[in-house]
This record gives structure tokens, C-alpha cells and sequence, in this order.
């Protein structure tokens, strides 16, 4: 991983859309219609930033290019499942990309004096936790995308299909207090409001229900695991080695 | 000339016969084309709760610019991303030598290899969105403003193709540009809202930096009979000195091509 680093500071700048959108809300002077000043803006949106970058996954990709390639044969003849191959990479990863998102928070508080914080070791252990829940739900959900390579070649063109509702849905654009009531009823009944919502939510500080969002994550992550499982085991029984 | 519309036409009636293949893949585009669209109306939206403007951009007006990037990302899905994030592979896989011996311009080749008819929709949808927001708005458009609208999206195509082309070029030095593509795609969602609603470095940035505001406000600008211009005779030039650098860029990086594996 560290032989990538240009990579991986392209990755940590590839997520800067939060910070359009912090300049945007309060360039306009919108976030006081949904109940946040500017600081309390900023903050959001340096937490949906930061839970965004240890929470990305892009499993789906790696698997499809393996599946193609025929890689994936001696993959699924070892004794460990080939997803913990990527988890493993994923991790690696993130860990990595620490010191890059570290440095942007940091010019981000040169540029936004004011928006400085320092969550509470509380805080800060909660967020930890909730981001590597959603970690894991965004992992899982992929992977069920990634399992229908087993039946058609292009699985990533699917992978469009969850990233649009994660893109509007998950609070990467926007707190989700902004959204008119109904609206907000309907996407708190998918699994995107946890991936970046919530997390972000408990890091900057903000009124949020603990138990109730570890509790979604806890019931998404139980719904998808034997799902995965499930579609994994039928598509191995279908797999015919591509290109191997 | 000819010969170029000609390998044109053989490129694209070849990617479409191989497209059908996967009809499914259609489908999905579809369907994500639609959810993009209608999640970015919502959250644009959010901007005009209680009578708010968005940087005195009206709602209707606002949806001209969305229109635009629709077009504007159509236009990408078919041409810009199927054919330049192939580049990296080229020269991962060495297969840029067979590239380089055709007897035909390099940079044409790999510019127009593909055709992903799948972005068509989008591009349709988008400039209906365009025409239907501007009726919403200024009630009728001119000739004239058509004319400078068609050359301000031809601008704003220019450079988001040479800015595509920079990078794809810059992967014969790093091999892998993926990420350099996603901090592209990255900021030119910033093209989805007006320029005028960026705080003034933002608008500064994306005016002369990475040229945003010409992609979709100033496009929008034309068709609503509101573009100055001296900013569109300014869109000209750079757009021809972003072209004219992409090519030169090209040169230079292929002095530096080592071919791999070969």
C-alpha cells in the first residue's frame, strides 16, 4: 500500500465533495432552516468527510477484476473465504489513509478557524465504532453486488445501482435533518442513512439518538451477513472460472 | 478528414453491434440516469425552501444548469469514460505500442475508440430538461441565444475533454490514474449549482483554475440570453489553449513512454 502514496492522496481528495457542499449551505445560508449555524455546518461536514474515507469500500471492483481475470480460481480453493482477502486489503488501506485525512482536517481547521473541535473521548469512541459498523454494512452490501458476478460478467454497472440512493441518501450531500419529514421517513428505512448519517452525526457533536442508530446498524448488518452467505454459496456452485 | 469520419463510423457501428450483447447493462444505466437525476433535483431543492435563490439563480433557472450537467455528464458517460480510462490500461499492458504503430493520429484513436450508447438517454434527457426549464423561466429563447448556447456547450466540451485527456495522459508516468479521475469527478459535481452560489475563492478556482463555471453556468447563461460576451469570447481562448496543451501534453508524454513488457 505504501508504494501507491499518490494514490492514496488522490483517494483522500477524491472525497472533497462534503467540503462543495459545507461551502454551498453556508455560502447560502440555508443550514438555519434545518436547525444548524455555520460552525455546527462545518463540523458535519468535516465528520461526514472523515467517516466517508474509513468507510468507502470498493470490493465489488477488485472482485469483478479477479472474477474476469480467472484470479479468483486459487483464490476459492483456499481455506479462507475470499472476502476476508479484501477486508484484509480494505483495512490496509484505511490505515494508510489516516495520516492523509489527518492533514486535511487539519488545513481544513486553518481555513475554518472557528469550526475548531475536539470530540469527547466518548464521542470519539462511538463514532469510531458506528463508522466501522457502517464499514462493515457498506462492505456487506457490496459484496452481495460483487456475488452476482457469479451470473452476469458486468457487476460493477450494478454497483451504479447502490451508489446512487448512497450518494442522496447516506448525508454525504446534506444533513439528513434537512429533508422534509416524509422524505426522511422513507430513507431511514435503508441502510444509507447509517453509512455516513450517523457516524457523523455522533463525531461532530450533534442531538443524535446512540442507541436507536447502533441498533439499525446492529439489525443491517445481521439481515445482510446470512444474505451474503446465502448468494455466495449459490454463485460458487455456478462459477466456471473465467479466463482461467 | 474523410478517413477520420470514416474510422468513426467503423469505431461506433462496431461498439454498438458488441452493446446489444449486454442489453441488461442498458437497462441499468437507465435506471441510475433517472435516480442521479432525481436526487440531485431533491437536494437542489432543499436551497429554495422558503423562497430562498440560490446565488439569484430562480429555481427554474437553476434547472437549466442541471440540465446542462446532464448533457454535459451523458456525453461524458459515452465518450470520455469508456474511452480515456482505457488509456491506463494501454500502457499498463504495453498494448499502447500497437496504438502507436496505426496509421492514424494517436490521440484521435484513443479519443474515439468507443461509443457507450447507454449515455445517449442522458444526453437527450439533459438538453430537454434545458429547453423545458428555459421556457419555465424566460418564457422564449432567440435564435441568437440557441447559437451561443451551442457554442458555449462546444467550450465547455473542449475543456472538460482536455482536462479528461491531461489526466488519462499523465498515467504513462503513474500507471494507475483511477483516483486521478475520481478527484476530477469529485469536482465537477461542484458544476451541478451555479457559480455565483461559491464563496468568492471557490468561484475564483473553478472560474480560471479548473474551468466548472464554463462547463454548465455559462452555458446556461447563453441559453437564457444572459451570457456576456466577453466571457464568451474568453471561453474561446481558453478552451483552445486547454485543447492545443492537451495535444502538446500528449507529445511530450509519449517521449516518455518506455512500453512495458516488450
Amino acid at each position: 500500500m505504501l508504494e501507491y502514496r499518490i494514490e492514496i492522496a488522490l483517494w483522500a481528495l477524491s472525497g472533497v465533495l462534503p467540503f462543495i457542499m459545507f461551502s454551498l449551505w453556508s455560502q447560502n445560508d440555508v443550514g438555519n432552516s434545518f436547525g444548524l449555524n455555520d460552525i455546527g455546518l462545518a463540523r458535519y461536514f468535516l465528520s461526514a468527510f472523515l467517516v466517508r474515507q474509513f468507510s468507502v469500500v470498493w470490493v465489488v471492483f477488485s472482485f469483478e477484476e479477479d472474477s474476469l481475470s480467472g484470479r479468483l480460481s486459487p483464490y476459492l480453493l483456499q481455506p479462507l473465504h475470499p472476502l476476508f482477502r479484501y477486508i484484509a486489503s480494505h483495512l490496509a488501506e484505511q490505515a494508510t489513509r489516516l495520516p492523509f485525512a489527518i492533514a486535511i482536517a487539519i488545513s481544513f481547521f486553518i481555513l475554518n478557524p472557528s469550526s475548531f473541535w475536539l470530540p469527547s473521548l466518548p464521542q470519539l469512541f462511538f463514532a469510531y465504532l458506528s463508522t466501522h459498523f457502517a464499514f462493515t454494512i457498506a462492505f456487506l452490501l457490496q459484496s452481495l453486488v460483487a456475488a452476482l458476478c457469479f451470473w452476469t460478467e458486468k457487476s460493477s454497472a450494478l454497483e451504479r445501482l447502490i451508489f446512487v440512493p448512497y450518494l442522496f441518501l447516506s448525508g454525504l450531500l446534506v444533513p439528513l435533518s434537512a429533508f422534509p419529514s416524509n422524505v426522511l421517513k422513507v430513507a431511514m428505512l435503508t441502510p444509507f442513512p447509517y453509512l455516513i448519517n450517523f457516524p457523523a452525526k455522533i463525531l461532530s457533536g450533534m442531538p443524535v439518538h446512540i442507541f436507536n442508530g447502533f441498533l439499525a446498524q446492529i439489525l443491517w448488518i445481521s439481515i445482510l451477513v446470512p444474505s451474503v452467505n446465502i448468494l455466495w454459496k449459490l454463485g460458487v456452485k455456478r462459477y466456471t472460472a473465467m479466463g482461467a | 478528414m474523410q478517413r477520420y469520419f470514416k474510422t468513426i463510423r467503423l469505431f461506433w457501428s462496431t461498439a454498438f453491434a458488441s452493446q446489444l450483447e449486454y442489453q441488461l447493462n442498458f437497462l441499468i444505466e437507465l435506471l441510475a440516469m433517472l435516480g442521479t437525476l432525481l436526487g440531485s433535483v431533491f437536494i437542489l431543492s432543499l436551497f429554495f425552501t422558503g423562497g430562498r435563490q440560490l446565488g439569484d439563480w430562480t429555481w427554474e433557472s437553476a434547472l437549466v444548469i442541471q440540465g446542462v450537467y446532464t448533457f454535459l455528464d451523458g456525453l461524458t458517460n459515452a465518450l470520455l469514460r469508456p474511452n480515456l480510462t482505457e488509456i491506463v490500461n494501454y500502457v499498463r499492458e504495453g498494448t499502447l505500442d500497437y496504438v502507436l504503430l496505426k496509421p492514424i493520429d494517436s490521440q484521435f484513436w484513443l479519443s474515439v475508440k468507443k461509443f457507450s450508447f447507454a449515455g445517449l438517454p442522458e444526453i437527450i434527457l439533459g438538453l430537454s430538461i434545458v429547453f423545458w426549464a428555459t421556457i419555465q423561466s424566460v418564457s422564449t429563447f432567440s435564435i441568437y441565444s440557441l447559437f451561443v448556447f451551442i457554442i458555449s456547450l462546444l467550450i465547455g466540451f473542449i475543456i472538460l475533454y482536455s482536462v479528461w485527456f491531461l489526466i488519462a495522459a499523465s498515467s504513462i508516468w503513474f500507471v494507475k490514474t483511477w483516483n486521478a479521475t475520481e478527484v476530477l469527478r469529485a469536482l465537477l459535481a461542484a458544476g451541478r449549482y451555479p457559480i455565483s452560489a461559491y464563496p468568492v475563492v471557490l468561484r475564483f478556482i473553478f472560474t480560471l483554475v479548473l474551468p466548472v463555471a464554463f462547463l454548465t453556468t455559462f452555458p446556461a447563461e447563453a441559453i437564457l440570453g444572459e451570457l456576456k460576451f466577453n466571457i464568451l469570447f474568453f471561453g474561446l481562448i481558453l478552451s483552445t489553449l486547454f485543447f492545443i496543451f492537451s495535444r502538446l501534453f500528449w507529445k511530450f508524454a509519449l517521449k516518455h513512454y518506455t512500453s512495458a513488457s516488450s
